[in-house]
């Protein structure tokens, strides 16, 4: 055999080889859609039929709305805080200043409120809807509550999606309002505007659809960081390390999800 | 000759390219306490979980009171859910719930009772399993591991279970509590008139639980019989295994297939 068969033997074994390797990672990619796909219907519908556990739907409120009110709180005070300073800081550039009630309503109410908020409660509900679902699955409780005739998709993952998708929005609701009211702070008692002018701007500028898409927004993203919690624990693998895998995936699949659907609404709602 | 209780057929089931079940074929009758003896990972937990319905097998038959469960409706495998009562190998209690919660579990989530009731039959139950009813106000992580086991037998035998699977009873005890735990194992089957099926690798406890014994060996089932006749079984398998040899057939195998 001379050099240029081996070579090309050699070439031609090496792209068989590529194909192989992404022709498993693609069917592996489609089959784990394809779960994740069913997963979300078999959750999804078991939200709407009975029976309902009333005490664990309000547990979840609780623990998904109630507690996450203080760092979601923080996140938009800051935000709000910081956009009117550096709207300043830029819009004087262009003798602007007058747009900055406008801008902190409008980047609050139809953007940084519910994209943040919903960041914040992926790291925060996300990983421990499945840290603790998870747990469950390894210590076989999910196995225990099957053996005593209690469906785990009904027991555990309905109240979790259902308050997940129903807190958000409030979540949302009180963000907008918390950070309109950072960007007031620091406009009146930094910037030296006046108070008088700068809420009537706010309430000029903002339209009812600024507000409802944002809480649309926080609904689908409420939905899509308790989903992800609940499948990542739900199939987490064995072991501490498969419950750290899971909070893992669960917080950035919930994250990169939520970023993509905040384009794709935005694109639904505003063009 | 009635029907059999449990009944297992050509049982098969693979994870991925392993094999754990190759074929296993099984029968209890009613009121019988049956005990599977096997090394660790030869597939017992596997099994049990398929006759539980929270493994599907790849193919075979499983049938309990001459009904093949295999092909049951999800409605149809809740209702045979009802009862059965199940002792997982890691105790599986509910950590989020005080332990009368836990034992009550079944009773309010699924017959339904209310809760007054079922923490008053809760409280019988830690009795008979001989642990003061103070102890059901406390949380899973508060216990021992023997206490949690006990914890975990009364919940599984809180709503009169027909069958009962326990998943290595004693594995993690001492002798002690051990022996404490086969004694309770024996007296709840005999007062609930139950079937049992019970794993273990522990021989004291399979001497003093089973009726009959069956042992598991590479995804089949190689041997069964009375308890009586385990130590003169012929089966050189099971001798190995029953003296806790490291010399026979069994390592003999392992090392020639590593
Ligand atoms: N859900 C699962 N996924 C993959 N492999 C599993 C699963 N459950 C059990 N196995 C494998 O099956 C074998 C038998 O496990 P198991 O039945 O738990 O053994 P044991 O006889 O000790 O109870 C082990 O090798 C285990 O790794
Ligand atoms: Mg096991």
């Amino acid at each position: 055999m001379s050099i240029e068969t081996i070579k090309n033997y050699k070439l031609t074994h090496m792209a068989q080889n590529l194909c192989q390797s992404i022709g498993a990672a693609l069917l592996g990619f489609f089959q784990s859609i394809g779960a994740l796909a069913m997963f979300i219907g078999k959750a999804a519908s078991h939200c709407f039929r009975p029976p309902f556990y009333p005490r664990l739907i309000l547990k979840q409120f609780i623990d998904i709305g109630y507690y996450s009110l203080p760092v979601v709180g923080m996140t938009a005070l800051f935000t709000g805080m910081v956009l009117a300073l550096q709207s300043y800081t830029g819009f004087t550039r262009f003798n602007a200043e007058g747009a900055i009630a406008g801008v902190v309503a409008l980047s609050v109410t139809r953007e940084l409120a519910p994209v943040l908020a919903g960041l914040m409660v992926a790291g925060r509900v996300g990983a421990s809807i499945a840290a603790e679902i998870g747990t469950m699955r390894v210590t076989e409780q999910i196995d225990a509550l099957v053996t005593l005739s209690v469906n785990p998709f009904k027991y555990l993952i309905a109240p979790r999606v259902i308050a997940g998708t129903l807190m958000l929005p409030l979540l949302v609701l009180t963000a907008d309002i918390i950070g309109i009211y950072g960007g007031y702070i620091v406009s009146i008692y930094n910037l030296g505007f006046s108070s008088g002018s700068y809420v009537e701007q706010t309430w000029d500028i903002l339209t009812k659809i600024d507000v409802l898409s944002g809480l649309y927004k926080a609904a689908v993203f409420g939905f899509i960081v308790s989903m992800m919690g609940c499948y990542h624990g739900f199939n987490s693998g064995r072991g501490a390390q498969g419950v750290g895998t899971a909070t893992t995936y669960a917080v950035v699949s919930a994250s990169i999800l939520i970023l993509i659907f905040n384009y794709i609404l935005t694109q639904v709602f505003f063009s | 000759m009635s029907m059999p209780k449990i009944e297992l057929n050509n049982v098969k089931k693979s994870f991925g390219n392993k094999v754990v079940l190759d074929g296993v074929d099984l029968t209890v009758n009613k009121g019988e306490s049956m005990v599977i003896i096997g090394g660790s990972g030869t597939g017992k937990s596997v099994m049990l979980k398929s006759v539980l319905g929270l493994i599907t097998p790849d193919s075979g038959s499983i049938k309990i009171d001459g009904q093949k469960i295999t092909t049951y409706s999800q409605k149809q495998r809740d209702g045979l859910m009802g009862q059965f009562g199940m002792l997982f190998q890691g105790g599986a209690l509910f950590d989020s719930m005080p332990v009368w919660q836990n034992i009550a579990f079944g009773l309010i989530q699924s017959k339904k009772m209310g809760r007054d009731e079922a923490r008053a039959i809760a409280c019988k139950k830690l009795q008979q399993v001989g642990l003061n009813a103070n102890t059901g106000d406390m949380y899973p992580a508060e216990l021992s591991g023997g206490m949690q086991k006990r914890v975990s037998l009364a919940r599984a035998i809180a709503t009169n279970p027909d069958i009962i699977f326990f998943d290595e009873p004693t594995t993690g005890l001492d002798p002690i509590m051990a022996d404490v735990i086969n004694d309770l194992i024996v007296n709840c089957v005999k007062d609930l008139g139950a079937t049992a099926l019970t794993i273990t690798h522990d021989m004291a406890s399979a001497r003093k639980i089973a009726d009959k014994v069956a042992m598991i060996y590479e995804g089949k089932i190689i041997w069964s019989g009375d308890v009586s006749a385990l130590y003169d079984s012929g089966n050189s398998y099971v001798e190995q295994f029953i003296h806790g040899r490291a010399e026979g057939p069994i390592t003999k195998h392992a090392n020639f297939k590593a």
